[in-house]
């Protein structure tokens, strides 16, 4: 029999170890649930590759749709997606960093300010296909603009505002309160020290939610099927440089269109296999062009978090 | 001087409506929502009763018999994120535990950004690894899973919005101040003690946030759903048939070609009122309890 102090402390002991083990045993957990998101993205890259590497050629790029599936390319669909992206960024920059600014910078504390905030907040939870409807009733129907790539650039516009909206407002939060003050000391009216010293300053932030906002927009499927963009389009809106005086031409803006999600969709959606190597090879290049901006995006936020220092 | 100073003042006043005008355009966003959907919806209802579309139990609007019962949608909606939900709940705590109490600081200069790129990933390419790898991997174990099933986008979906629940859990965790954690090693605890027993119970409301923000996206998520869990409105909690969703529904219908005023034109924007109350009410409650956390401290 050993005595009771001796138990005791023999208890405590084990007692100390099973809890050690516990700790080590979580924190190997942890490290695999972490992993699990990079194995996914890992598996659905290669997947992704084995199917459509081989379709990705020069023709893939300057080819229509087909009924063919090997001769079936994305022209429309990537030529739909860069004009739909330029009304998208046309919309949301100047909305969203002017809302931010005014957030910041010019709103006061009161009811109307914080109604403000409390709807920017909300219309970043509201599901993108919800904007989807709100586009249909509002774009399409009732101010008429059809379903064109002026419609498809403001819907995903107004989806992205609010990203806009809170990396205006983050990255103008950073900056002190003595580069203000010393801007209103040199005798700067407010506009003054917002154009010359907040605005500046905040860029590589403002510039970071802009990339994160429009990646997100190229991926966007369902709020541009909702407002009736066509899954098959076998011709190019009209050109926005023309030979003739003006030189501009704006007519594109009504066109009807296609984007690179919607492409990769219908291809999907059909039975036969070749198609799907097609919507594979799709999918490497919005998968390359989404991976591409949010690295982008990365770079610039390490690059402007090492630079400044106030 | 004299002179310039009201040009000044005219100039700095207008700049000021103007950037207040921007911000109200949000307001304008919310309002046309909120009435386009009501606007549509009482079209619909005029012509189905509220009780039949709340309570019917079949959904087949474009049947030459049509049947307005919205319930198949919500259970295809309720069932689909249940499953991403077992999921991503439980991986994304544990992701922002060992994030925020265990990771060094390089695993997480790596994690993060990586943990980013897996919520910027395009959906429509989750729905196609959804249907055309998982699928036929599930079907091994269970043969008798359909081709299109709720499980597997349900997984998929899962994995997705991991980042979503672990990034809003760890910043609330973060904020659990040093000297907590202090208390708890001076008495003994170890590291997993004083994460489980102090840091996640301090950190409760913004955990909570993390999770209704999570459950809010799996609602309203489309595309994974729309491709890979099928087109069939299907009262059912099970998880190997094919199901619709209300987001599903809603392209469904869009891709056809339904003419503008009809009853059928009007079931999309009933199947969207029902996601955006579903949406709206979490989103009211994960505000709530995000505002908790900052009374706390």
């Amino acid at each position: 029999m050993m005595p009771k102090e001796d138990q005791n402390i023999y208890f405590i002991r084990e007692r100390i170890s099973r809890n050690k083990l516990r700790d080590h045993l979580f924190a190997i957990i942890g490290l695999l649930a972490t992993l699990i998101g990079f194995v996914l993205l890992f598996t659905l890259i290669i997947d992704l590759l084995i199917d459509g590497f081989p379709r990705l050629g020069w023709q893939f790029f300057t080819s229509y749709p087909s009924r063919f599936p090997e001769k079936a390319g994305i022209l429309s669909a990537w030529v739909g997606t860069t004009l739909v992206m330029i009304v998208t960024a046309a919309t949301a920059v100047p909305l969203g960093i002017a809302t931010g600014i005014y957030l910041e910078e010019y709103g006061k504390k009161n009811w109307l300010t914080h109604l403000i905030e409390i709807n920017m907040n909300n219309l970043a939870g509201v599901p993108s296909i919800i904007y989807g409807l709100l586009a249909l009733g509002l774009f399409v129907y009732f101010f008429r603009f059809g379903e064109s790539i002026l419609t498809g650039g403001l819907t995903l516009g107004l989806l992205i505002l609010p990203m806009v909206v809170i990396a205006t407002r983050e990255s103008i939060r950073a900056i002190p309160n003595s580069i203000r003050e010393a801007s209103y000391a040199l005798g700067a009216t407010k506009w003054q020290t917002v154009k010359d010293h907040i605005i500046p300053y905040s860029t590589g932030g403002i510039l970071t939610g802009i990339i994160i906002g429009l990646s997100r927009a190229i991926g966007e499927t369902a709020p541009i099927i909702t407002v009736g963009a066509l899954t098959f389009i076998a011709f190019l809106p009209t050109p926005p440089i023309t030979s003739e005086f003006p030189f501009l031409s704006f007519r594109w803006l009504s066109d009807p269109f296609t984007v690179m999600p919607i492409q990769m969709f219908n291809w999907i959606s059909r039975p036969q296999h070749a198609f799907h190597l097609n919507a594979a090879a799709a999918g490497i290049v919005l998968l390359f062009m989404t991976l591409l901006m949010n690295g982008l995006a990365i770079y610039l936020r390490y690059r402007f978090r090492r630079k400044i220092k106030w | 001087m004299h002179k310039r100073k009201p040009i000044i003042k005219i100039k700095e006043r207008g700049i000021e409506s103007l950037l207040l005008l921007s911000a109200l355009s949000s307001i304008f966003v919310t309002l046309s929502i909120v009435f386009i959907l009501f606007y549509e919806a009482i079209g619909f209802f005029k012509d189905v009763p509220l009780l039949e579309f709340l309570t019917g139990k079949q959904w087949t609007p474009l049947f030459a018999q049509p049947k307005f019962g919205i319930l198949p949608l919500v259970t295809g909606t309720l069932l689909v994120t249940f499953i991403a939900v077992s999921v991503a709940l439980p991986i994304g705590l544990i992701v922002a535990v060992y994030l925020s109490e265990y990771a060094p600081f390089k695993v997480k200069e790596v994690a993060k950004p990586i943990l980013e790129i897996l919520a910027a990933v395009p959906t429509v390419v989750y729905g196609y690894f959804a249907l055309l790898f998982l699928t036929p991997i599930l079907q091994k174990f269970i043969p008798e899973l359909s081709g299109f099933n709720a499980l597997s986008p349900g997984i998929i979906m899962g994995i997705m919005i991991i980042p979503y629940v672990s990034s809003v859990s760890e910043d609330a965790m973060k904020a659990v101040p040093m000297h907590i954690r202090e208390g708890s090693y001076a008495m003994g605890a170890t590291k997993f003690q004083t994460a489980f027993r102090v840091v996640i119970p301090s950190a409760f409301s913004g955990i909570a946030a993390a999770y209704i923000i999570g459950i809010s996206r799996a609602i309203g998520e489309t595309m994974v759903v729309a491709i890979a869990a099928g087109m069939m409105p299907n009262l059912t909690f099970n998880p190997i048939e094919p199901i619709q969703t209300l987001t599903a529904y809603i392209v469904g219908v869009s891709l056809g070609d339904v003419p503008h005023g009809t009853l059928e034109y009007k079931t999309i924007f009933a199947a969207g009122i029902t996601l955006f109350l579903m949406t709206l009410f979490l989103n009211i409650l994960g505000f709530i309890f995000r505002r908790r956390i900052r009374e706390v401290y």
